[in-house]
């Protein structure tokens, strides 16, 4: 029998009972899509045409909800029972790589050529992880009803500004048509919050730490761009312009659909759904820009290898294989995120030039801007959602940043300044 | 006098019965909202949950919520893992526990107390609090298998069983049930010259069927409803239980009226566990009767 | 005579064999997981961390608990007249002037308001170290003093009411164990839309009931009616639950003792109190032992529902524990909420054992 870790031998032996070529060394993969099919159905091709392309490794898959999959890794990193090749979500990479529960990439020179940068999770000058796809976010709204209102369609050129973007909201909130001007999924309480909004404090000048030097947040997370941000996002919720964070997912998915919001602040995941109930009314619009450029989130799901793997050289190999252009392609026509290359995007349905969401890619290339790059960005993100949370519900603005900024200044001293362990 | 009393008493027996109409009305919705939901397509669904028609089985109903969840996940193989791993459990516990409390409330021995004291001080643990050492603990625990001996219990059944077969909320349910009974039927056995254990098995088991059907299903809702330990501790597909495998369903775009296909089908096996206990306590009624 | 006597001597050897497997497997799997907690909590342990484990004493526990009085004058304008903000009310300086690096006040360095009264035109604010704690704390308090006696009480009611023998009881027996048996997702799922701001069915129900003079609340968006909302729910759901327990206790009075009260003409409400709440003593005592304990574990309807908001209105000590221990991976900092947790419940059952003790 091959060199493999006593824990893997559950897996290895459900394995060996499906008949495995025994020349072929055993590599655990963990994907975070269970219950998707199409993902599965990609995914599987891929390790198929893996497997059979070459004779020294042979890929497992894993899979797990991904409501789950945080919580299920990170157990297993407790129990130190970590696969060879994980997935992982891009911002929560450094965390990963810094507990060292990851392991720099073996690729090989410009394999990550042409990459959207969103898609190559890098920490401390390596490569550590790298994705198929990204995702964006649009400004999701009707031509009839700017038309309508007389409002101006803007451009990554030139986007609303933070005065008009209020204007606008004011107009579509005064029309008496809709429930609420615009819909920012208050309902959602995962990563949406520093995904969806945290670009917002971006383009205002404020962060949620300091990314000079990662070791505090305090001007960031509490100076005044950020307390002038604070303010506007209070002012949202007391003009009853969007819905607070007691919204039902119901109308969350259907709100906007339905008409009872004139805007809606949503991934490009929802794209295709939305346009097949719209239909050519439906415009993507860029980000509005609040004095520093219109932003948005950046970063997906990336595949990495785990610092307790023992054949970081196949793992490698089979990531280096997974991210040729056909599959990112296949990714994208599957589950209608945007694929890492602009080769690849030209393979697709969506986003090829004059597909249905090929904005998303322009989207993505202008304004796309990657959550901070830390060990402490979980945290950041969890106390970034309560202080919205917080501010939204009327808490004081100045009183919830500075709340989320010791937090966090709290979390990154406990943590000796998330310095790389040598 | 015997024409008044009739109605008199059809009329009691009809507001008895209005008044239980009334109360069961605010307990039985959420099961048809559940299962009304699950025959709608997701569009319907969430439109629907604004008003009354959410109760209502109307508009484009069918069973394909039910196929597509079928489709989704292995429906099957998540509810045999939790029947198999729920079923072991309960059987397990119900034994370890009574036979515990049964030495508790009818023995003497010297640091019983503190013994039992202690157990109960364990139920004000939630078990969420202690989650992470506990996963630190069966991570160290030894397992032979056909590797030989191995460290750590993660991914199997045992490691979802075992943490589980002893509890002090079962133990404090015995405890406070046998006190109840009358202690010359223990006397009349041991005088008879019955071992204790026999007393326990064949004397008082026999007479506490309403206990044993509670802590039954006490027992059989808590480890049914398993998330964040099974979560924790399996990584493979093939150990899974229901509720991990919930989780399938709730994707980018959640499919409601498969997540309400889902829940329906496996609610099905408590429901059953509970509608079959029910004869135990009816069957005990009797035997209490005769008893007393 | 003297095998009767022996029945009621020490038994050691049969006592510790039959409670041995239990008790082993509650250390293995319930007193060594707490033990390792305690230590956790000593120490800045982390779920995942290339750092190493120190010890820091008590440093967590002063974290939590740590208190001060602050007392402000309000804002004078030069002439000494007392500023008045836009609500007519006396303006006070900014807090955040004295616990955000001012050399003058260290010791309320990093602390937040928890709340404040007023004491003639002065203000004082008892602030907090960690006022998210301290609101758990007091959220969890409230909820176990409202959630014990009521939950306990409609439980017994409901356990009566389907003890009746009648025709189809079967049928509401179920009826009424329903909501223990759905999952909190399709409960919570349900109640979210029950307790809609807009069009949710509480609403509907109230404006119709008032003949539309009530004004429609965000139950769950409202910081003031969020925990109520959730103290509602969680009877609903568990109070099935209870009742079950109940009714195996009911279930062990015997029947001729009613037949008894009967004939001696006894009415309901005389055999309820003879008959059978004497019968249910030491039922009554694990009810309320087993409510309090499970309402101070209150975690799953927050993390479905709330999340702890909005203002932290509905934060709770085991929710707190998770979200530290698991979601920020400051497992130290959750295992110290868990020892308070610990503490505070054993001293309440203690005080509960000494009042519901039997008087001989």
């Amino acid at each position: 029998m091959k060199h493999m870790t006593l824990l893997a031998g559950a897996l290895a032996l459900s394995t060996a009972l499906t008949g495995g070529a025994l020349a072929q060394t055993e590599l655990s993969l963990w994907y975070h899509g269970a219950g998707n099919a199409v993902e599965r159905e990609i995914l599987v091709g891929i390790i198929d045409d893996f497997n059979s392309s070459q004779s020294d490794w042979k890929v497992v898959l894993e899979e797990f909800p991904q409501a789950a999959y945080n919580d299920s890794v990170v157990a297993a990193a407790v129990a130190g029972n970590l696969p060879d090749i994980i997935d992982v979500d891009g911002p929560v990479m450094p965390n990963w790589a810094w507990a060292g529960y990851m392991q720099p990439l073996q690729l090989s020179e410009g394999a990550l050529d042409g990459f959207l940068p969103g898609a190559i999770g890098k920490y401390n000058d390596e490569v550590y992880s790298v994705g198929l796809w990204d995702a964006a976010i649009a400004m999701y709204a009707r031509k009839s009803v700017l038309e309508k209102h007389d409002i101006r369609i803007p451009t990554l050129d030139q986007p609303w500004t933070k005065e008009e973007f209020d204007e606008i909201l004011v107009k579509l909130k005064d029309s008496g048509e809709f429930d609420y001007a615009l819909d920012l999924g208050m309902a959602d309480q995962s990563e949406w919050y520093p995904y969806a909004f945290g670009p917002f404090l971006w383009s205002f000048g404020g962060d949620m730490v300091d990314r000079s030097s990662y070791t505090t947040a305090e001007g960031a997370l509490n100076g005044d761009a950020a307390l002038e941000f604070g303010d506007w996002w209070q002012s949202l919720f007391t003009r009853d312009l969007v819905p607070g964070t007691s919204q039902d997912m119901a109308d969350r998915e259907t709100g906007f659909i339905d008409g009872k919001y004139a805007l809606q602040w949503n991934g490009n995941w929802f794209g295709i759904k939305t346009l097949e109930a719209v239909g050519d009314d439906l415009l993507f619009l860029p980000a509005p820009d609040f004095g520093n450029g219109p932003k948005i989130g950046a970063a997906s799901w990336q595949f990495g290898v785990s610092a307790t793997s023992d054949h970081p050289d196949g793992a490698s190999a089979f990531i280096g294989f997974a991210i040729q252009d056909k599959y990112l392609a296949a990714f994208s026509d599957g589950i209608g995120l945007i694929p890492a290359t602009a080769e690849a995007a030209a393979m697709t349905k969506s986003y090829a030039p004059g597909g249905p969401l090929e904005v998303f890619f322009g989207l993505s290339e202008a304004q796309a801007m990657l959550r901070p790059v830390t060990p402490g960005y979980v945290v950041e993100a969890l106390e970034f959602r309560k202080a919205l949370s917080d501010i939204a519900n009327g808490a004081d603005v100045a009183d919830a940043l500075d709340a989320a900024t010791d937090a966090i200044n709290a979390d990154i001293a406990r943590n000796n300044n998330y310095a790389p362990a040598n | 006098m015997a024409a008044v009393a009739p109605t008199n008493q059809r009329l009691k027996t009809s507001l008895r019965y209005l008044l239980l109409v009334l109360v069961g009305a605010v307990f039985i919705f959420p099961i048809i909202f559940m299962v009304v939901s699950s025959l709608k397509p997701d569009g319907q669904l969430l439109r629907d949950t604004a008003s009354i028609r959410a109760f209502l089985p109307v508009g484009d109903i069918s069973l394909d919520n039910y196929f597509a969840a079928f489709k989704r996940a292995p429906v099957g193989l998540f509810v045999f893992n939790s029947l198999l791993v729920t079923g072991i459990t309960v059987i397990g516990s119900l034994f370890l526990c009574s036979m515990a409390a049964f030495a508790f409330a009818f023995l003497e021995f010297k640091g019983k107390e503190i013994v039992l004291s202690l157990i109960i001080a364990t139920l004000i643990i939630p078990f969420e609090t202690i989650a992470v050492p506990m996963l630190m603990v069966v991570n160290s625990l030894p397992s032979i298998g056909p590797d030989g001996l191995t460290w750590g219990w993660l991914n199997s059944y045992q490691v979802q069983i075992v943490p589980f077969l002893a509890d002090a909320l079962t133990i404090f349910l015995f405890v406070q049930y046998f006190r109840d009974l009358p202690k010359e039927l223990i006397e009349a056995a041991r005088l008879d010259g019955a071992r204790w254990f026999q007393v326990y098995s064949l004397v008082i088991v026999p007479i506490s069927g309403p206990v044993f059907a509670t802590a039954a299903i006490l027992k059989f809702l808590a480890m049914y409803n398993q998330y964040l330990w099974p979560l924790m501790v399996t990584q493979s597909e093939q150990f899974r239980p229901v509720m991990v495998g919930l989780q399938y369903f709730f994707q980018l775009n959640t499919a409601w009226g498969e997540v309400m296909a889902y829940l329906s089908l496996i609610t099905l096996p408590v429901l059953a566990f509970y509608l079959f206990l029910q004869r135990a306590f009816i069957a005990s009624i009797a035997s209490t009767g005769i008893k007393g | 005579m003297s095998n009767k006597q022996k029945s009621l001597q020490s038994h050691p050897l049969a006592g510790w064999l039959m409670t041995a497997p239990a008790l082993i497997l509650i250390v293995l799997f319930l007193v060594g997981p707490f033990i390792l907690a305690f230590g956790f909590s000593f120490t800045n342990q982390r779920l995942i961390s290339p750092n190493p484990t120190q010890f820091v004493g008590l440093s967590n526990f002063e974290q939590l608990l740590g208190v001060g009085v602050l007392t402000l004058d309000p804002e004078r304008d030069d002439a000494g007249q007392v500023v008045l903000d836009a609500e007519g009310q006396p303006s006070y300086p900014r807090l955040r002037d004295y616990t955000r690096n001012n050399p003058d006040y260290p010791q309320y360095d990093g602390m937040r308001e928890w709340f404040s009264f007023s004491t003639g035109d002065a203000r004082t604010y008892v602030l907090a170290r960690d006022t998210v704690f301290m609101k758990a704390l007091t959220n969890t308090l409230l909820f176990v003093i409202i959630v014990a006696p009521v939950q306990s009480g409609l439980a017994l009611l409901l356990a009566l009411m389907i003890n009746q023998k009648l025709r189809g009881i079967n049928v509401f027996r179920t009826i009424y164990f329903m909501p223990v048996v759905v999952s909190i997702v399709v409960v919570s799922l349900l109640w979210r839309f029950i307790y809609d701001g807009r069009n949710g069915l509480l609403n509907n129900l109230l404006e119709f009931l008032t003949f539309g003079h009530f004004q429609p609340i965000d139950w769950l968006g409202n910081p003031d009616t969020a925990l109520f909302a959730i103290i509602g729910m969680s009877i609903w759901q568990a109070v099935g639950f209870h009742m079950v327990i109940w009714l195996s206790g009911l279930q062990t009075i015997p029947l001729t003792l009613y037949e008894a009260a009967d004939i001696e003409g006894a009415t309901p409400w005389q055999k309820f109190r003879f008959v059978t709440w004497p019968g249910l003593r030491n039922t009554a005592v694990l009810i309320l032992v087993v409510i309090t304990m499970q309402a101070f574990a209150l975690f799953s309807q927050i993390d479905v529902m709330t999340n702890g908001g909005p203002l932290d209105s509905t934060q709770t000590l085991v929710f707190q524990a998770v979200v530290r221990g698991y979601e920020q991976q400051n497992i130290a900092g959750g295992s110290a909420i868990s020892v308070i947790l610990f503490l505070l419940v054993l001293s309440i059952s203690l005080i509960q054992r000494y009042l519901t003790r039997e008087r001989t």
